[in-house]
């Protein structure tokens, strides 16, 4: 009887690269995401002939794994292109846990890359949802304020405990020098920020930037050999239950109940050995979604879990300690960077918002519009 | 023959709200397919909507009157149990709450006809 928890520690992240974060213009989204490989392959001390397995997803390309094989002038034995929004990227580090144990490959990237920002604004292969089209949704931010409007209603949350979000996304993002947006920024500016879709104003929505990210990812046995700390990948997992937001079981529960679960079953921990938890805020209701599902605290309690400074600099739990899509990076999928953090934290490489004895590091990955669920969890040699 | 789709927008055309109903099970399906989602049962029959609905979740999308105005966009909670994305007109986009009665209508909306939903009468 096979057991899934077998992996656990059996692969780690041994290099680790953004490129480009910001505004990168003049840059194409291969471009970026190429030298995003190319630093995570500095990183780890290997060259782009050891690259055997490789894993993208990009908002702009049909076939990206080969269209970034082709770029990188190798010829993998395995790649996937697999496609589940923001999310693809934890997902694609469960395939490469696989494909590294049985032996299908030995070192395996997961890249993304994206010009949106300089290109002019989000753009996407995605297909038109076919029930839904008509009446026009601004899609990903209406169905996201669908569900921050729901929550209101089900548990008395308000515009300014979703503030409390964006606030403390923006301290984490002053103490971080690589982060984008590091003004100060009270809960009376994001309530008056324009309204975009009720309840969601500009504020309460993700950055829209340039950016790559790529990660390598060994067999636990030869990373010892890597130049840099490895990070293991002590537990993966994904769930989905929905494609268009009108599908979705419950607004207000997402399927990470479900991701969750799994991933920390996997890894033998809970939420409360996490000593950071990075998570995709798109959009401020996120994260207090995603915290209550993860298990940080009941369902209805998140509005008041990420209020009074207690995911902030200084508070109780350190959540997206490089300043989150909101404030840090967001170009167009976020899922690489937020599991890039959690391995900087574990590597104890997080310059300005260090976190102190960071052993054990969740990243937790969203797509769609509250579709997909997918939950990594990182720790150091200690934690296997 | 034509697929579920082409033949609940060939019903909309004509002014009408179709549902999908399993004829061993009772269970309503929306959107339209050749089975019940999840359980396979391919025994559907084309029924007339009540019409009654109650929203679910709601929002206004801002956008400027050159452009067209701020408009409403809900999800719909159907009396038959499925849910489906739609809009309620005849009232300000943004005084649409939750838990709202609301009854449907075919009109045209953007050059095709569509469900659109208005507050119902007490």
């Amino acid at each position: 009887m096979s057991d899934v928890s077998l992996l656990r520690g059996k692969a780690a992240c041994v290099g680790a690269a953004t490129f480009g974060c910001g505004e990168s213009p003049g840059w194409t989204a291969t471009e970026l995401m190429g030298e995003a490989v190319r630093g995570a392959l500095a990183d780890a001390g290997l060259n782009l002939s050891d690259i055997d397995g490789i894993w993208a997803a990009t908002a702009v390309h049909a076939m990206p794994a080969m269209s970034l094989a082709e770029y990188l002038g190798i010829q993998p034995k395995y790649s996937s292109g697999s496609n589940i929004g923001g999310s693809s990227f934890m997902s694609h580090v469960l395939d490469a846990a696989m494909a590294l144990d049985a032996g299908v490959v030995d070192v395996a990237v997961i890249a993304y890359g994206s010009n949106q920002r300089t290109a002019g604004g989000f753009r996407s292969v995605s297909e038109p949802m076919p029930f839904e089209a008509q009446y026009e949704p601004r899609n990903p931010i209406t169905a996201y304020a669908l569900a921050a409007n729901r929550y209101m209603h089900e548990f008395g949350a308000t515009r300014e405990h979703l503030a409390e979000v964006a606030v403390a996304a923006r301290a984490w993002a002053s103490e971080n020098p690589e982060a984008f947006a590091r003004d100060p920024l009270t809960v009376d500016d994001v309530l008056a920020a324009r309204m975009i879709s009720d309840p969601l104003g500009k504020l309460d929505c993700c950055l829209v930037t340039d950016g790559a990210a790529a990660i390598i990812m060994t067999r636990s046995d030869r990373a010892r050999d890597a130049m840099a700390k490895p990070v293991y990948m002590l537990g993966a997992a994904m769930a989905h239950d929905h494609r268009m937001i009108s599908q979705m079981p419950s607004l207000t529960t997402t399927c990470a109940v479900d991701s969750g679960w799994r991933a920390f079953g996997m890894a033998g921990y809970g939420p409360g050995d996490m000593n950071t938890v990075q998570i995709y805020d798109a959009f401020t209701i996120n994260t207090i979604l995603f915290l209550e599902d993860l298990g940080f605290c009941e369902k209805g309690e998140g509005k008041d879990f990420v209020s009074d400074g207690r995911i902030a600099p200084g508070g109780a739990l350190p959540v997206n300690t490089n300043g989150g899509g909101l404030s840090c990076v967001h170009p167009g999928m976020y899922g690489m960077f937020v599991m890039i953090e959690a391995i900087r934290q574990a590597r104890g490489d997080a310059p300005g918002r260090q976190i102190e004895n960071a052993q054990l590091c969740l990243a937790h990955g969203n797509g769609g519009v509250l579709s997909s669920q997918a939950t990594t969890i990182w720790g150091t040699k200690d934690t296997l | 023959m034509k697929g579920p789709e082409e033949i609940w927008r060939d019903h909309l055309a004509e002014g009408r709200f179709m549902l999908q109903r399993s004829v061993s099970t009772g269970a309503y399906v929306f959107y339209p397919r050749p089975f019940v989602p999840g359980s396979g049962e391919d025994d559907l029959e084309w029924v007339e909507a009540s019409g009654e609905g109650v929203v679910y979740a709601t929002t206004a999308n801002r956008r400027s009157p050159e452009k067209g105005g701020t408009f409403n966009v809900a999800l719909i909670d159907l009396a038959e149990g499925p849910r489906m994305m739609a809009r309620v007109v005849g009232i300000d986009p943004d005084s649409v709450a939750i838990s709202m009665k609301v009854r449907a209508k075919v009109e045209d909306l953007n050059g095709a006809p569509a469900v659109l939903w208005e507050v119902a009468d007490e």
